[in-house]
């Protein structure tokens, strides 16, 4: 683990480095597979959205994840569907990542009853319980706290599930953040905070908002264990998260994952970040020079150039799936008036407990 | 039993009987905070479970909002409505949305009690009530307990539903002694505005606090030989003016009072809803509404004794609506 205190994220942040073929020597083929494929899902589902978002079909707000693909596929591997995550305004990577169909994320962008969400929260309002994602929303910052009362729920509940709060850099400025780690460490909660350091909050470097880049140094703070990554390596996202959940689990407390890495598409919306500003535009280039997906292709070739024809497949069955998932999604049907006014208040009394 | 236990009974009520309810907030270890509300309920029921917490208002709340969606009954506590204020992203923006959002598959019961504290000169940031705030959120039910009974039942009622509910309880009510049935497991969306007195001559609509003002002062007028309705609204989201329209129907004649400043507070959203409901000739004399004049809590004692409305004020009120026939 690196000292932040006195690196920072170094070498990290650079898009020169770290653009090495990542390395699988000793890792399942089955698994690097499996994840390439979800990384490789997310990534055209995203490209498919922004092509909607370009030709006006989706009107909905849309945060693209492209170029963070392997922060989401990474964690989410070290997960089961009874840990309870939370995301943000640009979660469309943890909803696929968790293993939820793509059809409900496509149906749901689209605003249709039968996505996700029942068409009631586009792309920033994504949940698939059964898959362990409980909500995502776009106010900065709210579902950490909700993140840690889910985790005071599972500590209630006894057995060794955790809660999961995905967060952006721009997330640990907001007050919640902190007050969050506090409660989590002085209330011994199992949690994991998943912070994806891509180095801008819309628009805004973090230099520009940050004495220092390493967003680690707050779990100092906080007495809270944690671990600083390249978020661009799938398999150093995942054995960090294996190795930071195997004491969240255990000895029920929290823990920080900070995951360095780009976005490759504007704060919001298909564009590329062509119009923020002469930095971002000089830097794409060499940031996709460090894609996560085509790294961890290098790294499987490099063990075994075989594994082509499987990465291929991958590729085609995924766009198939979603060929035949937003055929879907377009012709179901928008949800029904009446559910405007009928969704605002549960209808039952049904108290969980003993009453 | 009084207001201030009667709460206790409620919350002994819940814990005893439905594992899935938690308490947490600041101060619920120490009757400065809570009053004797939750005298010894973590001792009962285990520090696990009757959570004290950090200084951090917003997080709690958060908190009790992501374990009400993992299957918890969490009564987040506020000492004050005023420091609740920290937590309004959580309550406003999650709490009273997540069901909407998620095509009505997300329910928050959680439960945001706060108390309203005021008077001994503790100014303007330990007064507010702010009730007619909340009212305003589709997604919150709010409810406003004015008798003991209320203020077990309500707890209970807001503790079992399945919706975010806020519960406003007044320390100025906590001695307030009458009789209080067994706590039983009740429907809040069964529940509404009740007529706590019956009256011909003019109706007196009151909420928490300024019902016991209605009631003390309609006990004065019937000395007078005025006849007053009161009419206690106990739920004001979503708000039903039917029980309030039907005793305006008979009285021709509006007061409401609330312990909160009037401008776009309950009192207006009850006259107009009983003017649209009946009409416009539904009164015979304008309405009036009793409140706080539109500033802060003041903290010199004489400047606070005459912030807050009395029960003398009432009667000079309905004596002048009387005038008129």
């Amino acid at each position: 683990m690196r000292d932040p205190e006195y690196e920072g994220l170094g070498t990290l942040r650079s898009p020169e480095e770290h653009r090495t073929p990542v390395v699988t020597t000793g890792f399942d083929e089955q698994l690097l597979l499996r994840w390439h494929r979800a990384m490789v899902l997310i990534r055209r589902a995203e490209e498919v959205i922004a092509e909607m978002i370009e030709s006006g079909e989706v009107r909905c707000p849309c945060h693209l994840g492209i170029g963070q693909e392997a922060v989401a596929v990474g964690v989410a591997s070290e997960l089961t569907s009874s840990d309870r995550c939370f995301g943000a305004h640009r979660s469309h990577s943890h909803y696929l990542a968790l293993g939820a169909p793509v059809e409900g994320l496509l149906a749901e962008v689209l605003g249709r009853s039968t996505g996700c969400s029942g068409g009631f929260g586009g792309s920033m309002h994504l949940k698939a319980p059964e898959f362990g994602l409980v909500g995502t929303v776009p106010i900065v910052g709210a579902t950490i706290p909700i993140a840690v009362g889910a985790a005071l729920a599972l500590k209630l509940d006894g057995g060794n599930f955790v809660a999961v709060s995905f967060l952006g850099d721009g997330a640990t400025e907001e007050g919640v953040f902190h007050e969050s780690l506090n409660l989590a460490a002085s209330m011994r909660l199992p949690v994991l905070f998943v912070i994806e350091n891509n180095l801008y909050a819309s628009h805004l470097h973090i230099d520009y908002r940050q004495p220092g880049d390493a967003l680690v140094r707050y779990a100092d703070a906080h007495h809270v264990v944690r671990e600083l990554v390249d978020g661009n390596n799938v398999v150093e996202v995942a054995q960090a998260t294996k190795r930071l959940l195997a004491t969240v689990r255990s000895e029920r407390r929290p823990a920080v994952l900070e995951a360095v890495t780009y976005r490759w598409r504007g704060h919001v919306g298909h564009r590329e970040d062509v119009d923020v500003g002469v930095e971002r535009r000089d830097n794409l280039p060499s940031w996709k020079q460090r894609d996560p997906i085509a790294r961890l292709e290098q790294g499987m070739l490099s063990l075994n150039p075989q594994i082509e024809n499987q990465l291929a497949k991958n590729r085609s069955e995924v766009d198939l799936e979603i060929i035949e998932a937003l055929s879907r999604a377009r012709a179901a049907p928008y949800p029904n008036e009446s559910a405007v006014i009928a969704s605002v208040y549960s209808t039952s009394v049904n108290s969980k407990g003993s009453v | 039993m009084e207001y201030g236990e009667a709460i206790r009974t409620g919350f002994h009520y819940l814990l005893e009987s439905d594992r899935s309810v938690i308490v947490i907030g600041q101060g619920l270890w120490s009757p400065w905070y809570v009053g004797d509300t939750m005298r010894d309920l973590e001792k009962e029921f285990g520090t696990d479970r009757v959570i004290d917490t950090p200084v951090s208002e917003l997080a709690c709340t958060g908190a009790g909002v992501g374990a009400a969606l993992c299957g918890y009954r969490p009564i987040v506590t506020h000492p004050r409505v005023d420091f609740a204020l920290l937590a309004t992203d959580q309550m406003v923006n999650q709490a009273a949305k997540w069901n909407s959002m998620f095509g009505g598959t997300s329910p928050v019961p959680v439960v945001f009690r706060m108390i309203v504290n005021r008077g001994g000169e503790q100014g303007a940031q330990h007064s507010q009530s702010l009730y007619s705030w909340f009212a305003h959120i589709p997604g919150l039910r709010v409810v406003v307990p004015a008798t003991p009974q209320d203020a077990q039942d309500l707890l209970v009622a807001a503790t079992l539903s399945d919706d975010p509910v806020v519960y406003i309880d007044d320390r100025w009510l906590y001695d307030w002694d009458q009789a209080v049935t067994a706590p039983r497991a009740i429907n809040l969306a069964s529940q509404g505005p009740l007529v706590l007195r019956h009256g011909t001559d003019i109706t007196l609509v009151g909420l928490s606090w300024t019902t016991r003002l209605l009631m003390d002062a309609a006990n004065l007028l019937q000395t007078e030989g005025l006849s007053c309705e009161v009419v206690d609204l106990r739920v004001i989201n979503p708000f039903d003016a039917s029980v309030v329209a039907q005793s305006v129907s008979k009285t021709k004649r509006l007061l409401v009072a609330e312990g909160d400043w009037v401008t776009c507070g309950v009192g207006a959203e009850v006259i107009t809803r009983v003017i649209e409901e009946l009409g416009p000739h539904a009164l015979s004399v304008a309405p009036k509404r009793v409140g706080l004049v539109d500033a802060p809590a003041p903290t010199s004692k004489p400047l606070e004794n005459n912030y807050y409305p009395k029960v003398q004020d009432i009667v000079k009120h309905v004596n002048e609506m009387m005038k008129w026939q």
